[in-house]
């Protein structure tokens, strides 16, 4: 049986490493989600548009995004998209360091695609009478979205946003195959300088859970202290 | 045939049945009614063991159906159980839902259940439906289905949960003439229900409850004409002021 | 080297990796390793899924806790756990289709296990107790009643689960399996000039696949919804 020796994490150079990453995953999701929710609500809104084509544009969106692996998304990103920018844009952007934000861009827009179709069905769930009401009153389209039914959607919506805050969680650990410096890639890293495998992804393993754990609790928290009115 | 000592329940803080000290002899068919939240579903609900009792005891042809030796299944397949919601198996056809507990216990093969079922659906006047899937019945239907599925196991007792508070007006009717005509085999019956002049017209014997009490038995003539309990006499007159 | 020319060189490549001179890769991997985790992962989420809502508390609570943590852990993270472990669990080096194969088993599992138990749950209760009124045994009742009902609801569900687990092998690429995004990279070594092209490739092989599965999944909704709508 191998020896776990819990000294190596609590101090020195490859506990520095392991909690460089986590601090590094943690940003990301940080970045990520208000951005994702951002871009989710957009996408929302435009999949109820009276113009078709804008409908169609949502639809195009959220389907590419949920269909392609987050890695595919991730090595196109990385790799694909800086080719068609002018040469000394890419000279410029590889050297920053574009992982980061090629993986905050993959990120953004894969969970936000997934975020669009919980908030969509958010406000599919706000009866018909509210915007109606709304509308009646004199206020615009997106006044009425945003004043009447929005708010009212979001109490429907927030359990499933909050699943996929814990799948972006999750999900900043694939940033590893572009070079991010998070969590995962970290404990490759202090597993291969180290041979000590059990600690690094065992360190790895209970930081992921407990962040699921806070969000999870958050959940629970927000569905008892928030739940959706009735009509 | 089924003996209630002392039976008493409770769900959490609330008593739902208070000391029940009451026997119901072989063949004899009973009515138990009173206004809701008496008690009554779930007085009934104990005698297969579908709820639990938390002081007591019950007896079933003389046997005390808690004591650890007992087979609950089979107990439960020598008592036939119709509910408020018919409660039908959706992916079954009539005939399925009425052989696949005997064939399933090993009771029957697959003929013999099968011609039984048809017998029992031909009795409740639905064998041109045997091959018919539950979506595709009326509310009446389905609950005539459920009665032929109870009978099918061939069970002693019967029990019926307010079997026509589920159903529109114009269906009662239909389920009703079945039961009355089950009243006439001999079967012992319990039937928990609204309906006061099936109650009137075939029931051996009447149980008023309220409050988790058996407030009054009597028959049903006296029960309906001269009604003792003076909850007894405020329910029948709320009754037939509607 | 042009784009039409790199399909023609490499079409086959993409297709079967290096078979039959070298292990099977590209699509036909993603597709078997997807194909054979999902089939082996069925039975075990059955299993665990009727243990989260069995009666039998010293069965349910360490099952659910091992469903927790699975669904809490990244599925790299599993991946990574499976890559360094197997090795000294089995005795023998462990090749990555194994590997990748045991983690996606484990991990789809968990999920299928949540699928089963919200499928039986949405059931109506009604049902079990009709059944065991009649006299049928806590087994019997699953086995006669809530299963054929709930596997048909659960049907659209497992479709959509089969589209993830193919997403969900593009996770290969990190341990070197020869799956269709690591062989896209390949080709971008080799090819070098078309990392675009590749890559929205890479993206509309998996579109395609994953978007026909998800559109199934759909129609089987649909067709359920009608066949058991009551009058």
């Amino acid at each position: 049986m191998l020896s776990f020796d819990v000294s190596l994490l609590l101090a020195g150079p490859y506990h520095e490493m392991l909690l460089a990453g986590l601090r590094l995953s943690l940003t990301l999701l940080a970045i990520t989600l208000p951005l994702a929710l951002a871009l989710g609500t957009l996408v929302a809104l435009l999949g109820l548009a009276p113009l078709a084509w804008l409908r169609g544009l949502a639809l195009v969106f959220v389907e590419s995004q949920r269909n392609v692996p987050l890695l595919a998304h991730l090595l196109f990103w990385y790799f694909g998209a800086p080719e068609l920018l002018p040469e000394a844009a890419k000279e410029w952007l590889y050297g920053q360091s574009f992982e980061a934000i090629a993986a905050v861009i993959a990120l953004s827009l894969y969970a936000g695609a997934y975020m669009a179709e919980d908030l969509r069905s958010g406000i599919r769930a706000v009866p018909r009478g509210q915007l109606e009401a709304a509308r009646a009153l004199g206020l615009g389209f997106l006044a009425a979205m945003r004043r009447v039914v929005l708010p009212q959607a979001l109490r429907h919506s927030l359990p499933p946003l909050i699943s996929q805050t814990l799948n972006l969680w999750k999900d900043t650990s694939i940033a590893t195959v572009i070079g991010v410096g998070e969590l995962m890639y970290q404990a490759a890293k202090v597993e291969s300088a180290s041979f000590r495998s059990v600690e690094a992804f065992s360190f790895a393993t209970l930081a992921y859970l407990t962040v699921s754990l806070l969000i999870t609790g958050l959940a629970a928290w927000v569905q008892r202290a928030y739940p959706p009115r009735a009509a | 045939m089924i003996a209630f000592e002392q039976v008493s329940k409770w769900f959490g803080a609330y008593q739902a049945l208070v000391d029940i000290h009451e026997t119901v002899a072989a063949g004899e068919r009973l009515v138990v009614c009173g206004p809701s939240g008496s008690g009554k579903s779930t007085l009934i609900r104990t005698i297969n063991r579908l709820e639990g009792i938390d002081a007591g005891r019950i007896r079933v042809a003389g046997r005390d159906i808690h004591s650890p030796g007992t087979d609950l299944n089979a107990l439960r397949a020598g008592i036939g159980f119709v509910f408020q919601q018919f409660n039908l198996f959706p992916h079954l056809t009539a005939l399925q839902n009425c052989t696949l507990a005997p064939r399933q216990l090993g009771r029957a093969s697959k003929a013999e259940a099968g011609e039984r079922a048809l017998a029992l659906l031909d009795r409740v006047g639905l064998a041109h439906k045997a091959d018919a899937l539950p979506s595709e019945l009326s509310g009446g239907q389905q609950q005539r289905v459920a009665i032929a599925r109870a009978l099918a196991m061939q069970p002693s007792l019967l029990l019926f949960d307010e079997p026509t508070s589920a159903l529109d007006p114009e269906m009662v009717g239909e389920v009703l003439a079945v039961m009355r005509d089950l009243a006439r085999d001999g079967l012992t019956m319990v039937c928990v229900t609204h309906e006061m002049g099936f109650a009137r017209e075939v029931a051996d014997r009447v149980w008023f409850m309220d409050a988790g009490r058996v407030l009054e038995r009597a028959s049903p003539g006296d029960f309906f004409q001269r009604p003792q309990h003076p909850r007894a006499q405020q329910f029948l007159a709320e009754i037939r002021r509607a | 080297m042009g784009f039409l020319e790199m399909i023609d060189t490499y079409w086959l490549y993409f297709l079967v990796g290096q078979y039959p001179d070298g292990p099977l890769g590209g699509l036909a991997l993603t597709l078997l390793l997807a194909t054979l985790g999902l089939l082996l992962a069925l039975p075990l989420g059955l299993v665990l899924g009727l243990a989260r809502i069995c009666p039998w508390r010293w069965l349910r609570w360490p099952v659910t806790g091992f469903v927790f943590v699975v669904r809490g852990t990244p599925l790299l993270m599993v991946v990574f756990w499976a890559y360094f472990f197997l090795p000294s669990v089995t005795g023998h080096k462990t090749g990555q289709f194994s590997t990748m194969l045991i983690a996606l088993v484990i991990f789809d599992a968990a999920y299928l296990a949540e699928i089963v138990r919200a499928g039986l749950q949405a059931l109506p209760r009604g049902q079990m107790e009709a059944a065991r009124a009649l006299g049928l045994s806590y087994l019997g009742a699953l086995r006669s009643v809530l299963l054929p009902q709930g596997l048909r609801h659960m049907l659209p569900s497992l479709v959509n689960q089969f589209a993830a687990t193919i997403k969900e092998t593009s996770l290969g690429y990190i341990i070197g399996l020869a799956e269709i995004s690591f062989i896209a990279t390949q080709v971008n070594t080799l090819v070098f000039t078309l990392p675009t092209q590749i890559y929205l490739l890479l993206g509309a092989t998996y579109f395609v696949l994953c978007f026909g599965l998800t559109r199934l999944a759909y129609r089987l909704e649909r067709r359920l919804a009608q066949r058991l709508h009551t009058p």
